[in-house]
């Protein structure tokens, strides 16, 4: 009994702290994902009305909302393989013997990430700009057409996406590099004796000791990219043709921008749905090998 | 449109305005403008300030993709200024939300701004249920831009002022010009040529008072069906015109010769068209139904706030800038269109024959539906005439889908006026 409550004062103002700024606002936004808040209530708060799910209802009939989950999912299942493949490559030529001067390149990886998010998606503008920006002038000088990068439906989602990958490749970099550190190097040995190639070398010795590794960053970067809101915000404004428009986005739009914040409180729970059933999903594919931890 | 600037103008308004808006002391007035009319607002000032010693106008910069969202905020924070520009499809909205002073009072002791000086179609995107609630800044209208020559070679001497002979002049452009170029240019990813042609008709847009769609009149399937007759018998591309890479140098090549667009780009064909094909277009006011037509009011108004302790001086600024000397001078700096008729007589407007449409339009300028969630309703004019012209609806389809939004988008407002609650 003693012991306990002194655990309940240890732990207690980090659990206030949680239950005040966390549990609280979630309870409240649920709370507001069942009534119809918008502007008429912000007038005038006795014009609020209880709906029970009708928001959840009207959302999954709305064409919009698919649209941007179809993006928001293009963006997840593309964006999130190239961005830890690009981690892992940039780790491993970090990592490699013949590399001199390790911390000038870690500092170089890293700094995209560091780097405020608005001020760097501005300069992408500039660099992806179709007529004056240096993308396409590069284009041009090996002779081919120019792209128009963030005004083109095809190509405004892969831009955002090659724009993400660079702006948070550095984060996992750091993380690869420290697991990368820590697979033994007798296992290696080992298995350059066994007469392993490169190849086999990675998919049998260094993959395996990355699992945990690989799962954690998997599951952050995930969780960060189903959450894709100030690229598009600044770079496309959702366009073209509302092909970078996300969940995130759709629901800033619903929620600041025409204030129906009931609806806008629906999308948030659908997106934590979502984003619940796919890391419970990569948990159930990445499990640990039988036998080790 | 983004340009470079108003992204920046967005980040520096963004660190603008997560201070306090309003300034407490009493002889500093705090003013909110969007895109160009804030940059020069300063520069048209001198006179006012002259007249009020130790007065101060801070003017701060919101960029016009953020401005919506920043204002509500503000609404939501207590953070409003003393004044703003407000685009007048905002002004039901705002009104709404009780946010706007009621400026009749205020008006009746002024006696220069004279009602009857403006385009009454543009004072009346200000009345919300039957109160004033803002003093036009300047306007925006849709005219039709053409090419004389080929018209002329395709056998017209001027542009016609009816849609059947509108029609048979689009036919003859076609023939004129070959099966690889088209006669008119409706962008797919704008609303507002179809607004305007379904502003033409003698039905209301909306019905009950404002709490239904109404496109299923006889009149909008009307608009419907010709818009559509457009792109199935190829007189329109089905392109928005971001997918036309050039709108300019399209034009000029004869791509299509009809296109129906704004004042600014009357400047764009000036400075994009080369010296000597600048005779080769002109602009008219849109052709109607049985006549000439009414078009889009458009522009932005200025407004005073609820929650201003200085509505006084926030009125006399309103004064002052809507003055016909200054507004001629504020014309100069942004090539916007006044909205009084006294000020297109002295200002260089007069002399342009590319305005002349828009003196001519703007008297038949019409109002959309004044309610909060118009811009919802009008995204949806945009969604469902391109999936009409993408030949996934046809004319009663696309009417009923129309009716069928509009009615959901206000099934809050009509719950309000069926229980009698003010909106």
């Amino acid at each position: 009994m003693k012991r306990s409550a002194t655990g309940w004062l240890f732990a207690g103002p980090a659990v206030l702290a949680i239950a005040v700024f966390f549990f609280i606002p979630a309870a409240a936004a649920l709370f507001l994902s069942l009534t119809d808040f918008d502007i008429y209530a912000l007038a005038d708060i006795r014009n609020l009305r209880f709906v029970g799910l009708r928001n959840y209802i009207e959302l999954l009939q709305l064409p919009l909302f698919w649209l941007a989950l179809g993006n928001t999912l293009y963006f997840v299942f593309v964006g999130v393989p190239l961005s830890l493949a690009a981690s892992l490559g940039a780790a491993m030529l970090i990592n490699s013997k013949l590399v001199r001067f390790k911390p000038l390149y870690r500092t170089i990886f890293f700094a995209p990430f560091v780097m405020t998010l608005v001020a760097a998606a501005v300069v992408w503008r500039y660099l992806l700009h179709t007529r004056y920006g240096m993308v396409n002038y590069g284009l041009q000088g090996i002779g081919l057409q120019p792209i128009d990068w963030l005004g083109d439906p095809a190509w405004a989602m892969p831009s955002i996406i090659l724009f993400a990958i660079w702006k948070t490749f550095g984060y996992n970099m750091i993380i690869f590099l420290a697991g990368l550190q820590s697979i033994p190097e007798d296992l290696y040995e080992a298995a350059r004796i066994d007469g392993a190639s490169r190849w086999q070398q990675f998919r049998h010795v260094t993959l395996p000791g990355l699992t945990p590794v690989l799962l954690l960053t998997g599951v952050l970067t995930m969780a960060q990219y189903f959450q894709l809101f100030a690229e598009p915000y600044v770079m496309t404004q959702g366009g073209p043709a509302q092909r970078t428009v996300t969940v995130l986005y759709f629901m800033y739009e619903q929620g600041f921008k025409w204030w129906n914040l009931g609806s806008a409180s629906a999308v948030a729970f659908v997106l934590f749905v979502f984003m619940f059933i796919f890391t419970v999903l990569q948990f159930a594919v990445a499990r640990p090998p039988r036998g080790r931890a | 449109m983004t340009t470079r600037r108003s992204v920046l103008a967005g980040i520096g308004a963004a660190a603008a305005t997560a201070g306090c808006a309003r300034n407490t002391d009493p002889n500093v007035l705090t003013m909110w403008g969007m895109g160009r009319e804030a940059e020069v607002v300063s520069e048209v000032l001198p006179g006012f300030l002259a007249e009020h010693p130790g007065v101060r106008v801070e003017v701060q910069m919101l960029p016009w993709t953020a401005a919506h969202e920043r204002l509500l905020t503000a609404f939501v924070g207590n953070s409003l200024p003393d004044i703003a520009q407000l685009g007048n499809t905002w002004i039901p909205e705002f009104s709404s939300l009780n946010a706007l002073e009621p400026l009749a009072p205020l008006l009746a002791a002024t006696s220069s701004i004279d009602q009857a000086d403006y385009f009454e179609g543009i004072w009346n995107t200000n009345m919300y249920g039957g109160e004033l609630y803002g003093i036009p800044w300047y306007v925006d209208t849709r005219v039709l831009f053409y090419r004389r020559d080929i018209l002329e070679r395709a056998g017209y001497a001027r542009v016609p002022q009816t849609w059947p002979e509108w029609r048979a002049a689009m036919e003859a452009v076609k023939r004129e010009m070959g099966a690889q170029n088209y006669s008119v240019l409706l962008p797919l990813n704008e609303f507002e040529p179809m607004l305007a042609l379904g502003l033409q008709q003698d039905e209301p847009l909306l019905r009950d008072d404002n709490t239904r769609g109404n496109f299923q009149s006889e009149g909008f399937k009307a608009t419907l069906a010709y818009y559509k007759a457009l792109f199935d018998d190829g007189l329109a591309p089905p392109s928005s015109n971001t997918q036309i890479s050039n709108v300019y140098a399209e034009f000029d090549r004869g791509y299509f010769s009809f296109y129906i667009t704004g004042p600014w780009n009357v400047g764009e064909f000036k400075r994009r068209l080369p010296e000597n094909r600048q005779d080769t277009w002109m602009t008219a006011p849109l052709p109607g139904p049985h006549g000439p037509g009414a078009s889009i009011a458009g522009g932005s108004s200025l407004v005073v706030f609820r929650t201003s302790p200085k509505k006084e001086l926030a009125w006399a600024l309103t004064e002052y800038l809507s003055r016909p000397d200054v507004q001629v001078e504020f014309q100069e700096k942004t090539g916007d269109l006044p909205p009084r008729r006294s000020v297109w007589e002295t200002s260089t407007l007069s002399g342009d024959p590319y305005m002349a449409a828009f003196r001519d339009q703007l008297e038949r300028a019409r109002p959309a539906p004044p309610v909060p969630e118009w811009e919802r309703i009008a995204d949806e004019l945009r969604i469902v005439g391109e999936a009409m012209v993408q030949g996934e609806m046809d004319v009663e389809q696309g009417a009923a889908a129309l009716n069928a939004r509009a009615d959901r988008i206000l099934e809050k407002r009509r719950w309000m006026v069926e229980e009698g609650r003010s909106v």
